[in-house]
């Protein structure tokens, strides 16, 4: 079977189970397969109906994608637009397919696959964490990588990088008054940074 | 019998020989010899690190034994990229080390962020949140040139008056910010 009639196949099954047909985008593949297509093409879901394309493109004997590749977000500011894209791949059919869902960049929300498929519960983490994708209904929904207090989604083409973070200085030309910092300021609010005062136990040097 | 400076004279003898020297100078012949680090490392320079400490460079020799505990540990080897979210957890063994403790940056994420300069999430270097006493550079380096920073930092430990800082003549601690003169880099 060629690219394109898988894409036709997981199209019109998926199709059967939602009650309407999801969208073809991206480089279609050739019919006739001499050239090959930029990119894998995609079939593209109503967010509404996210998690019901993710749990037929699983349960559906003729689809089968039993492994998520991974999930992941694009962010179009142009176009107001945030999309999370989903890999799929089914070991029964030997068979791969992209699933897309498009969201309102102002305040873009999901329902959580991480039922469907529990490897989406790290990846939807890393949506929230880098783009600020909020997954509803998900099982702990916290940062992956950045810390907690971190300001804003770093992914997000307009973020704009703090110049210091819990007095750590985000560029090296600000050096020589990061060693004050580094000895003074830091992380001071939680009792780890050193005593400005240099109380130090020096063995009986004190008053 | 004067010994020359502060270095001790050391006198090999058929039965075991000896060292003579001002106190300071024996001391710190001892604590240049025993410069334990710390096990710890954030991104691959520590594999080098493990390779230093393994039987072809053979640290050990030279008095470098790991500990798995900053309480035990006189050398941080800041070994890997540093991200903001490890950043405190490194300043917390810094400062659960005791005194006199010692900081070496391995390689280029711990001396100036390295290849990840561009990065929100890394530390532009390790002495913004630690002071830094050795500068080692490289991608990661070899163990090789890891053992020559901590030579370099055997070579400081020699220099230093550490009784008069023990005895409260001198400032304690020593702390090496913002001179870093032994910088490498």
């Amino acid at each position: 079977m060629s690219p394109a009639e898988e894409l036709a196949t997981c199209q019109a099954a998926l199709a059967g189970a939602l009650g309407e047909a999801p969208t073809v985008g991206g480089a279609a593949p050739d019919p006739a397969g001499a050239a090959a297509p930029a990119g894998d093409a995609w079939l593209e879901v109503p967010a509404a109906r996210w998690r019901e394309a993710c749990r037929a493109a699983r349960d559906l004997p003729e689809l089968g994608f039993d492994f998520l590749r991974s999930l992941a977000g694009v962010d179009r500011p142009e176009a107001g637009r945030i999309d999370v894209v989903a890999h799929l791949f089914s070991y029964r059919h030997r068979r791969a397919l992209v699933l897309r869902t498009s969201l309102e960049r102002a305040a873009p929300e999901l329902d959580s696959v991480a039922q469907v498929w529990p490897a989406a519960d790290w990846h939807e983490r890393e949506l929230w964490d880098l783009l600020g994708v909020r997954l509803r209904g998900h099982p702990d929904l916290r940062r992956l990588l950045l810390p907690e207090d971190w300001p804003g989604h770093p992914l997000r083409k307009d973020w704009q990088e703090p110049a210091e973070y819990r007095g750590i200085p985000t560029r090296r030309e600000a050096r020589a008054t990061a060693g004050e910092l580094a000895k003074q300021t830091y992380l001071a609010p939680r009792g780890l940074g050193r005593d400005p005062a240099g109380g130090q136990p020096d063995g009986g040097g004190g008053a | 019998m004067s010994a020359a400076g502060d270095r001790p004279i050391i006198e090999a003898g058929p039965e075991g020989g000896f060292a003579l020297g001002p106190l300071d100078g024996l001391l710190n012949l001892a604590r240049k010899h025993s410069l334990w680090y710390l096990l710890f490392g954030t991104a691959c320079c520590a594999i080098e690190l493990m390779q230093t400490g393994g039987p072809r460079a053979d640290a050990d020799r030279f008095g470098f034994l790991f500990r798995p505990t900053p309480r035990q540990a006189d050398v941080l080897i800041l070994a890997g990229t540093i991200t903001y979210r490890m950043a405190s957890r490194i300043r917390r063994l810094h400062e659960q080390m005791a005194e006199p403790r010692y900081v070496i940056a391995m390689g280029s994420c711990a001396n100036t962020g390295g290849l990840f300069q561009g990065s929100y999430s890394v530390v532009k270097g390790g002495d913004l949140i630690v002071p830094v006493d050795v500068y080692i550079p490289g991608c990661p380096p070899r163990p090789e040139a890891l053992l020559e920073g901590l030579m370099l930092l055997q070579q400081k430990v020699e220099r230093e008056p550490y009784l008069r800082k023990i005895r409260g003549e001198l400032p304690l601690p020593a702390d090496p910010w913002p001179a870093g003169k032994e910088c490498k880099e």
